[in-house]
This record gives structure tokens, C-alpha cells and sequence, in this order.
């Protein structure tokens, strides 16, 4: 059996496509308006809880500012963004992938066991037995699959005025349309924390073998 | 001088993936496919809108509790006349709206004239392309009511505003689709908040269309014009951010 099935593999460097360019491209719509609020509305200084930095060109798609191009950036890629967070789902559900590699249970949840897992991290030991992620892989993974990722289109949705009235109780789930796009830089940026850590797993855990087994599939 | 070799450090190694990316997502951004796709992109993202709601679904209405203590004026702040100067200060006694273009009895309306057609007040959220948004209540007839007075014409499209401002020397206007227009949610608003529309948010009439971002809710406004198409409206992309600055005409996100 595959290491990584084949749907894991397209959908994994397919979204990395996307994150980066909706990632990059959002920086710079977030350069429009510089704060965040909590609530339905909020336009001052003044009322924002946070004042977010000006991202500078090498930052941001494109590398000046132009809320337009930004913009066509983010809503062409928000497409294949969804639509394969879609698919990844089927398919996860479908494989298996889901149920045998990320779900966790119950006996995991285990204070002792999950020092154990951070302990071992932090020593840089990966080796946890065959083919299954830890406990810790499962958090993270689960996390940004059924959390982060998702997040970020339903917030997407929901500070979108034209699908408003498609499902209002979308913008009230997030309390309100600001509180909504302060989630959606608030997912942005712990899906950006992830990749960095994820980036230095692979880095400190064979990272030949590891873009190998997710280029090629690797074996269990 | 330094005799070590330049080094690449990991901010150089950031700026210069992230310089990569960006040069080359410019590249590719230029190129008539990339330009294809994003107006492509636009036209899903208004058809999934459309197919999700209902076309005469409303965008939310709030309580009057709701309603932010001021309401932000952004873009143009006034219209740089004598002539408008002079009409702010005497409550608008000759400022007309006319109905004109694909209809079968032009109109030219006082604002006493709108102020006695059925009225429609909303409380409503505007939300800005750049991201924030206000809430205030708004006072006007249904464009809808207008345009039936006028009798719209086989083969209209599209309706356009015009209006008395300009920015950066460029008159701004800006239009919508039959579907917006005849939304019941979109009025010529003459009143915010129970008063008279301020000059900063576009005294004495202005758009409202609640389902799209608020470069669409023209201000000072000075004439509706129903048209088949955009092609010869300003430089033909149906508004002065999208002629100006390649914004999106579809503004629903």
C-alpha cells in the first residue's frame, strides 16, 4: 500500500498552490484596511481590536498595491481552493484515509500520552511505529482539515454581501460580518503557523524522503 | 568593505522566494488567459450567488439598535461646484433625477417628487471593498418603482448612474444588472438615519444596493440611464474603479 494515496498527493500540492497564492494575495487586500473588529460593523481606529501591519511588496500578490489585481487573485483561486478541500473530504471519507490515519480516539486524549508525544517531538525522534501518524500528527492534521482549512472558506463566504442572503446564519454562526473577517485573518494566520512547523517537521524528519513519498506515493 | 561573501540570510531567502512568486504571478497575470480566468472567476461567483439565494432574497436587516454611532464617508467627500455648493446650502430646490435612455417616457424628478413616491426604509450594512462596514437606516423609493413609472424597453440590460462628482478629474458613475436593479432591497436613497443624506455620503440622493460592496451605491446621484449594453459608457467597464482601476464589476464578491 501507498504511503500517501494518489488523491492526498494531487490535493496536497494543488492547495499549496492555492494557500500561497490566496495567502499572498490576501496580505494585500488586508493592506485596504489595516484593522480588525469584532461585531457587525467597524470602520475606526478606534474601535478595531487590532491594527494589523502593512505587509510589504515581497509579501503580497501582486508586489505593489492594487486591491483590484489582489482581489482577481484571490477570487479565482478561492475556486480550486474549495472545490479540493471538497474533494479531499470525499476522499478522505471514502479511503479511509480519515477514519484509519486522522481520526483519534478516545484512549488518546491521555495527559501522560501526549506529554510523552510532545517529549518526544522536542527530541526530534519521529519514530512512532509503523505507517500511523501520533497523536500529535492526528491534532494538527485534523485541525487544519476539519477546522483551519474549512474556516477559511466559510469566513470567505460570510463576509461575502452577495451570498449573504444565501445563509445569514453563516455571518451570525461567526458573529457578525467583521467578527467573521477577523476569523478569516485569524485562520489565515494559524494556517501560515502550520505551514512553518510543518515545513521544519519535514526538514528535521528525512525531507528527501519525505517530498519523494508525496511526489511518488512512497510505501507503508 | 566586508571581506566575508554576501551571504543569503533567511529574511534575503523569504524576500527573494516571495520576490519570485510575485514577479512571476505578474507575468502570468498579464497574459490574456490569466485575464480570461479572473473574469471567468467574477461571472462564477455571481451565478453561484444567484443559484444559492434567491434572486429577491434580502440581505439582512437590523435593529435599530444596530445602527453604528456615525456612519463613515469614503471616496468623494462632496462635489467640487459652486453650483452644488449652492443647492447643499438651500436644501437641493433644483437638483434633478432624470430617468432616460431604453424607457418609454423620460423622466425628470425633484426631489419632491421622490420624496412623495411609496418609500421603503431599511436598516442595512455597507460593507467596503476595503473591508470595513457601517450600519445605518436608509429612506428612499424602489428603483423598481421608478423604472416602471418610466417603462423600461425591450432589450434593456443594464442600469446606469450617473452621478455629480468627480474623482481625480474622472465623473464617477457606475451600473448594475436588471436583477439588481429590480431588487427590492435597492433604493434611491434620500435619507440616512431619519435626516437628510449628509454631504459626505452623497447629498441629496444616492444608491443603495445592499447586496453588493458599496463602490456600486453611487452618490449624487444625478440620473438613471437604462442601456443594452456598457460598451460605450466611460471606457466600457461599467464604472469608474473598474474603468479607473480594473475592479471587479460584479461587487458581491
Amino acid at each position: 500500500m501507498k504511503r500517501h494515496a494518489l488523491s492526498t498527493r494531487v490535493w496536497h500540492w494543488l492547495n499549496l498552490l492555492c494557500v500561497v497564492i490566496l495567502f499572498m494575495s490576501g496580505l494585500n487586500i488586508s493592506n485596504a484596511h489595516r484593522y480588525l473588529y469584532w461585531g457587525d460593523y467597524g470602520f475606526s481606529p478606534a474601535d478595531a481590536w487590532l491594527a494589523v501591519p502593512r505587509f510589504p511588496g515581497w509579501m503580497t500578490i501582486p508586489d505593489y498595491y492594487s486591491l483590484a489585481k489582489a482581489r482577481d487573485w484571490h477570487i479565482l483561486f478561492a475556486w480550486p481552493f474549495a472545490l479540493g478541500m471538497l474533494f479531499m473530504w470525499v476522499a478522505m471519507l471514502v479511503n479511509g484515509h480519515f477514519w484509519r490515519d486522522i481520526r483519534t480516539h478516545l484512549a488518546e486524549w491521555k495527559p501522560r500520552a501526549i506529554w510523552h508525544d510532545i517529549r518526544e517531538h522536542l527530541r526530534l525522534n519521529f519514530d512512532h511505529g509503523e505507517g500511523n501518524y501520533n497523536f500529535l500528527q492526528k491534532l494538527a492534521y485534523g485541525v487544519v482539515l476539519g477546522i483551519v482549512l474549512p474556516g477559511m472558506i466559510f469566513t470567505g463566504m460570510a463576509i461575502s454581501p452577495g451570498f449573504e442572503p444565501a445563509a445569514p446564519w453563516l455571518v451570525d454562526m461567526f458573529g457578525g460580518r467583521q467578527s467573521a473577517r477577523s476569523f478569516h485573518f485569524i485562520f489565515a494566520w494559524g494556517l501560515f503557523a502550520f505551514f512553518v512547523v510543518h515545513v521544519l517537521l519535514v526538514l528535521v524528519s528525512g525531507p528527501i524522503r519525505q517530498l519523494r513519498d508525496m511526489i511518488t506515493g512512497g510505501t507503508r | 568593505m566586508s571581506d566575508h561573501p554576501p551571504r543569503i540570510g533567511r529574511r534575503g531567502f523569504l524576500a527573494g522566494f516571495g520576490a519570485l512568486v510575485a514577479t512571476g504571478c505578474s507575468k502570468v497575470a498579464e497574459s490574456p488567459i490569466t485575464q480570461s480566468l479572473f473574469s471567468a472567476a467574477e461571472g462564477w461567483h455571481k451565478t453561484v450567488h444567484r443559484a444559492l439565494a434567491d434572486r429577491m432574497a434580502l440581505a439582512k436587516e437590523y435593529p435599530r439598535s444596530a445602527i453604528s454611532p456615525t456612519f463613515r464617508g469614503n471616496g468623494s467627500l462632496t462635489v467640487d461646484t459652486d453650483f452644488y455648493r449652492q443647492q447643499l446650502s438651500a436644501g437641493f430646490p433644483e437638483w434633478r433625477l432624470e430617468v432616460r435612455g431604453m424607457v418609454d417616457t423620460p423622466m425628470s424628478l425633484t426631489l419632491e417628487n421622490i420624496r412623495k413616491l411609496p418609500q421603503r426604509t431599511q436598516i442595512t450594512r455597507h460593507d467596503c471593498v476595503e473591508g470595513w462596514s457601517a450600519i445605518g437606516e436608509w429612506t428612499g423609493p424602489q428603483l423598481s418603482v421608478l423604472l416602471d413609472a418610466a417603462g423600461v424597453q425591450e432589450g434593456a440590460q443594464f442600469v446606469v448612474f450617473r452621478c455629480a462628482d468627480t474623482l481625480n478629474g474622472d465623473d464617477y458613475y457606475e451600473s448594475v444588472d436588471m436583477i439588481d436593479a429590480y431588487h427590492p432591497q435597492t433604493i434611491v436613497a434620500h435619507m440616512l438615519n431619519g435626516e437628510p443624506l449628509p454631504e459626505k455620503n452623497g447629498a441629496p440622493l444616492r444608491m443603495r444596493i445592499e447586496r453588493q460592496l458599496g463602490y456600486k451605491h453611487a452618490k449624487y446621484l444625478t440620473a438613471i440611464e437604462v442601456v443594452s449594453t456598457l460598451d460605450q459608457i466611460g471606457d466600457g467597464k461599467g464604472g469608474y474603479w473598474e474603468d479607473v482601476a480594473g475592479y471587479q464589476w460584479y461587487a458581491g464578491i
